[in-house]
């Protein structure tokens, strides 16, 4: 099979574990490859596994917050002290600890909205087709199976020794994955 | 909630011999397989029965106005802010399950979360209805809303029911994000194991074409556990609003500081009723006796008798500090509730909030499920009985007694409210029958823990 025609090899295990050695084993062995990882639920150390750090979520949700809470005070101080200020037997028009609850409910609404988004858009989603999902071994990554994905982007790769690897491995099955 | 010495016998999370592959199919065949046989469909009738007459109700109040209910000078709150109050506080018990217990690594609340956090989003979504519909000309509602309007006004800042309007969008939208974007990858299980390309698009669509790669779980937990620690301070803000309704009126029986944790309390204790009152015939009726199972039951009964007994010192303090005061006024409201022409509703509310718990100090009371099933109930009840008497009794007899007057609800009062009950309950019920009822990779993340396995 020459490597143009297919995307990457699918690796299929029963479990996490498995998963986690091959994918510490593969990145051991043919550090330059990109290695896609698959589960039905969050396998721990898989991250330090891959080599992923950070995902900026948390950043995200601190600028939304910013953003809710912050902007929601300025509105209120703007329209209670500027645009329409009232005056009260002379009370303060900037009654601040009065302006603090919208504000509060506004920074935790926009560190959510943008949290959500955060993950949305780093995960690349709406994608709803993927090359993956014309494997049909793949419907049980969201099940029962753990599942590694070699790319193989590069011609000069021989994907002869990959497959060898791979079969060295524990693995159950190891599928190619169409363009 | 760690196993006391007592408990030795306590039965496991997850029942014996659970795997992966058991879990998917238990929980996905529910939502693809299932023949809902006729107490479904009984159900959604009595729903969508209940439901027109909400409907009819809100017709009639949008052309009559709101003196269809019995509501005038000066009881002008009752049912519509009683509903409120009552149904905004069932809404906590899912943000409880899913915020606090998720901080606090309480893994018995990976199989309940789900229905709960569903629970929630359906009661306040339900809840918003009776301020709106409340406010006489329902239609203008989103002048609450600060929009750049041409007559140049705002909303008012420093009143505590604008600070209701801006809690209850903020909570109704994040339970709704929480809610649906805990549910993306259990949607992909359910789009990957669909028996036809119709059901397939339908979940496929709502899954957002999760694939559960590594990063994807990164992002994806790094997010619940912040919209988790978000989740605790807004439930409680909410809720500490909602008591600010009351407290920040200088009427006797509301204007006290203990308003605010007392109504969180309230609202995790008629929450986690709730919690109960759906899930023991639920996981009956779905067979999911082995992911919700007695300890779990055990574990909600004992947060119930928590929050139960700070409740209860709610009703003791505000009585105690009546007679503390010696203020003339807060003490007439309290003679009133013990003795006026309500006293029924306080006295029923103690004997539901109050009395009813004490059973649950028993082992033998919180393992058995039909019992702890009349205990939910009868906190649900007094719950609503308690906002009555908290709102009625202070309203119906002012500082100046010519303006004294007594409340009566009409058909229209009592119609709104059990409409409301079947609204709840048709979204309940659809929920249950196309959504995963049961959240299958926090119960996959059990099983790694070898939760369930043959202990």
């Amino acid at each position: 099979m020459n490597a143009s025609h297919t995307q990457g090899l699918l690796v299929e295990f029963a479990g996490g574990e498995e998963l986690l050695n091959a994918v510490r084993r593969v990145r051991r062995e043919l550090p330059n490859f990109v290695l896609e990882a698959y589960s039905p639920c969050a396998v721990e150390g898989m991250d330090e596994a891959l080599g992923y750090c950070r995902d900026g979520v948390a950043s995200w949700m601190l600028l939304g917050a910013v953003i809710g809470g912050v902007g929601t005070y300025a509105l209120e101080w703007y329209s209670a002290v500027f645009n329409y200020p009232i005056n009260v037997g002379g009370r303060p028009t900037a009654s601040w600890p009065a302006f603090l609850p919208a504000a509060l409910e506004m920074t935790v609404l926009g560190a959510a909205v943008f949290g959500v988004l955060a993950m949305l858009i780093g995960n690349g989603l709406p994608r709803l087709n993927h090359p993956l999902f014309d494997v049909k071994a793949f419907e049980r990554a969201s099940a029962d199976r753990f599942f590694m994905v070699v790319h193989l982007h590069d011609p000069s790769i021989d994907v002869q020794t990959v497959r060898e690897l791979c079969r060295s491995l524990s693995a159950l099955a190891v599928e190619e994955v169409p363009q | 909630m760690s196993a006391l010495p007592g408990d030795a016998a306590q039965p496991l999370l997850l029942a014996p011999g659970q795997t992966h592959s058991t879990v998917t199919e238990t929980v996905s065949v529910i939502s693809l397989h299932r023949h809902f046989g006729w107490y479904w469909l009984s159900g959604l009738a009595v729903a969508l029965a209940l439901c027109s007459l909400l409907l009819f109700g809100v017709g009639w109040l949008l052309r009559q106005g709101v003196g269809i209910w019995g509501i005038n000078m000066p009881v002008a709150w009752a049912f519509a802010i009683c509903n409120y109050v009552w149904w905004i506080g069932i809404g906590m018990g899912g943000t409880f399950i899913s915020g606090a217990l998720y901080l606090a690594r309480e893994d018995w609340r990976s199989s309940i979360n789900r229905y709960a956090e569903a629970m929630t989003v359906f009661a306040v979504a339900v809840s918003g209805i009776f301020p709106i519909l409340h406010l006489g000309r329902p239609w203008f509602f989103y002048w609450l809303f600060p929009y750049p309007d041409v007559m140049n006004v705002w909303p008012q800042w420093r009143s505590s029911l604008e600070w209701d309007f801006f809690a209850i969008l903020a909570y109704l939208s994040v339970s709704i994000l929480y809610w649906y974007v805990g549910m993306i990858p259990d949607l992909a299980t359910l789009r990957d194991r669909a028996p036809t390309l119709r059901t397939a698009r339908f979940y496929g669509f709502l899954a957002l074409g999760w694939r559960g790669e590594a990063r994807q779980w990164r992002r994806f937990e790094s997010l619940s556990l912040l919209l988790a620690g978000l989740a605790v301070p807004l439930v409680f803000s909410v809720h500490s609003m909602v008591a600010l309704d009351f407290s920040e009126a200088a009427a006797p029986g509301w204007h006290s500081t203990i308003f605010p944790p007392f109504f969180v309390a309230g609202a995790l204790f008629s929450g986690f009723a709730m919690v109960l009152v759906l899930g023991i015939p639920m996981r009956r009726m779905l067979g999911l006796e082995d992911y919700i199972t007695g300890r779990h039951l055990n574990n909600l009964a004992k947060v119930m008798l928590a929050a139960g007994l700070v409740v209860t010192y709610g009703y003791f303090s505000e009585v105690f500090s009546a007679f503390y005061s010696m203020d003339r006024y807060e003490l007439a409201v309290v003679l009133r509730r013990l003795t006026g022409a309500y006293a029924w509703t306080f006295w029923a509310t103690i004997v539901c909030n109050v009395l009813s718990i004490q059973l649950l100090w028993f082992a033998r009371v919180r393992s058995n499920a039909i019992v702890l099933f009349g205990i939910a109930l009868a906190v649900l009840i007094g719950m609503w009985l308690e906002r009555f008497m908290l709102i009625v009794t202070t309203l119906y007899q002012d500082f100046v007694p010519s303006s004294w007057g007594m409340y009566y609800p009409t058909f229209w009062d009592i119609a709104f409210l059990i409409g409301s009950m079947g609204l709840f309950l048709l979204m309940f019920l659809l929920f249950v029958r196309i959504l995963p009822v049961v959240s299958m990779f926090e119960l996959r993340k059990l099983v790694r823990k070898g939760e369930g396995s043959t202990a």
